[in-house]
């Protein structure tokens, strides 16, 4: 029988890679992905777990290591953060590039300068074009499925892609929270070990990491582009058998919330969007037409589930985590774009939320429900003090105040 | 050929790729002063030059034309020359 317990959500995430018997973990320690890389190496140094754990000097030497071993054929785990991620970007794009498959661990984390050890999501949206396969969880029950799936996706013979899956910094990593592990024969059931004919042996020598010149290297890319498209059916089909194995549901590559009549839609990806669901739950209660639509994956783009979840007569809010400097919101951008692509004419307010770790309330949401009452707008920052913008102050304003003054009036 | 998964492809396909064609100077080897040091054999970033006794060649399916060979020869038994083409 499975096993329920209340703990931290980064051992629940150390739990369930042990689970996946990997061969070869290597890590460099950051806040706040630390936890999940020392009850692994915990459960290794008491020979709980039988696993290869090499500490390395830097996050792009731990990334490469995993590389090395994922090309001699073993199954593969490293986890970062922030600089570590970045640090690591150069080598992610190498694992994808070469079709290896491995299990990454992004506990979100805003990015210098300045520092911030809190959470946002620019770290892992700076690796998103990488080729790498996203998953953004909710809590930290859906961050220890997300990982025993991820296994099983990333090493697919039809797929054989990394596959990152992004759990926010502190407010997954360290909050407790009730889980369900399953057993490890549940386990060894759902996902059998690695297996794959591509892999270094020196009795049958291959390459890996070619060059590809202009006369090949387009359709490199053009392949790369197809897999990480390709791997959305095989999502789909691991998350329907972990559902059938371990009860709980996945499979759809986004999770609709009381939509279906909503005059409002926020969009987003992460824990916070646990908190939108509550604050939904409080605008309905108020008789507001509210609901929500949360990405789980992010790459490949789910672009027509989520022009099929959204109405033209809608109001949607996106909220990113992130931002595209001198552009705005990545998500906000890429579902105006899957909306157009799909000729449709929904209005859409991006919304720049929480980064470096400030709060994102229920009492937020209600206040950006009203803000969408106006005008669609783009990289909106939310809950910005005026006080320490000097001279910007009223540039803000303009964005954020004149349109619930319209509203008003 | 098909590319296959992640372009992980067989070894020597570097036999294949005929880098020769970037070259814009050719290296001359004279065969007037060869002493057979091997220095351009071995400093070659293409291993591409070959010989055997006070006698070496380029192989010009490769050679780059970056001149290295030119400049560690101790005797200056090559000179660099403008591909012609």
């Amino acid at each position: 029988m499975s096993r329920f317990e209340l703990m931290e959500g980064s051992k629940a995430i150390a739990e369930a890679v042990a689970l996946c018997r990997p061969h070869v973990i290597s890590a460099y320690p950051i806040t706040p992905q630390t936890h999940i890389v020392e009850y692994l190496a915990k459960k290794v140094a008491d020979g709980e777990t039988q696993a290869d754990f090499s500490t390395v000097e830097s996050e792009m030497a731990a990334a490469s290591y995993v590389l090395g071993a994922s090309a001699a054929g073993a199954r593969t785990y490293t986890a970062s953060s922030s600089q570590g991620i970045l640090l690591m970007s150069e080598v992610l794009y190498n694992l994808a590039g070469m079709r290896l498959p491995a299990v990454i661990t992004c506990a979100n984390r805003a990015v210098s300068a300045p520092l911030n050890i809190w959470n946002d999501h620019q770290d892992s949206m700076a690796v998103r074009d990488a080729g790498l396969i996203q998953l953004y969880a909710r809590d930290a029950q859906e961050a220890a499925d997300l990982h025993i799936q991820a296994f099983r996706i990333s090493e697919d013979s039809r797929v054989e892609l990394p596959v990152m899956v992004c759990v926010d910094g502190y407010l997954i990593t360290h909050a407790f929270e009730p889980v369900e592990l399953p057993e490890q024969a549940e386990v060894d059931a759902f996902l059998p070990p690695r297996q794959t004919d591509r892999k270094l042996d020196p009795r049958h020598p291959l390459t890996f990491g070619a060059f590809a010149d202009q006369a090949y290297y387009m359709e490199t890319r053009f392949q790369l582009h197809q897999a990480v498209l390709r791997s959305r059916s095989v999502i789909e089909e691991v998350g329907a058998d972990f559902t059938k194995a371990f009860g709980r549901e996945y499979g759809k590559h986004v999770e609709a919330y009381r939509a279906d009549d909503a005059a409002a839609l926020f969009v987003g990806m992460g824990s916070m969007m646990g908190t939108v669901e509550d604050a939904v739950d409080e605008l309905r209660a108020q008789g507001k037409k509210v609901g929500s639509l949360r990405l789980r994956t992010y790459r490949p783009f789910p672009a027509d589930q989520i022009c099929a979840l959204i109405k033209e007569n809608q109001k949607v809010g996106v909220l990113d985590k992130s931002i595209s400097m001198g552009a705005g919101g990545i998500l906000a951008s890429e579902v105006r774009s899957a909306l157009h692509a799909g000729s449709m004419r929904t209005p859409v307010t991006g919304f720049i939320v929480g980064l470096g770790g400030r709060d994102v309330t229920a009492e937020t949401i209600s206040r950006l429900l009203q803000r969408l009452e106006g005008p669609p707008a783009d990289a909106v920052f939310v809950d910005l003090k005026p006080d320490l913008l000097g001279d910007l102050a009223e540039t803000w304003k303009s964005t954020w105040e004149t349109v619930a003054t319209t509203q008003r009036s | 050929m098909k590319i296959p998964t992640g372009a992980v492809v067989d070894p020597a396909t570097s036999l294949e790729n005929e880098t020769g064609t970037w070259r814009a100077q050719v290296p001359v080897y004279l065969h007037e002063k060869c002493t057979g040091c091997r220095l351009c054999e071995w400093y070659c970033p293409d291993n591409c030059v070959v010989g055997e006794g006070k006698h070496f060649e380029p192989d010009l399916r490769y050679c780059k034309g970056c001149g290295i060979c030119a400049q560690v020869c101790p005797v200056k038994d090559i000179i660099m020359q403008a591909e012609a083409r």
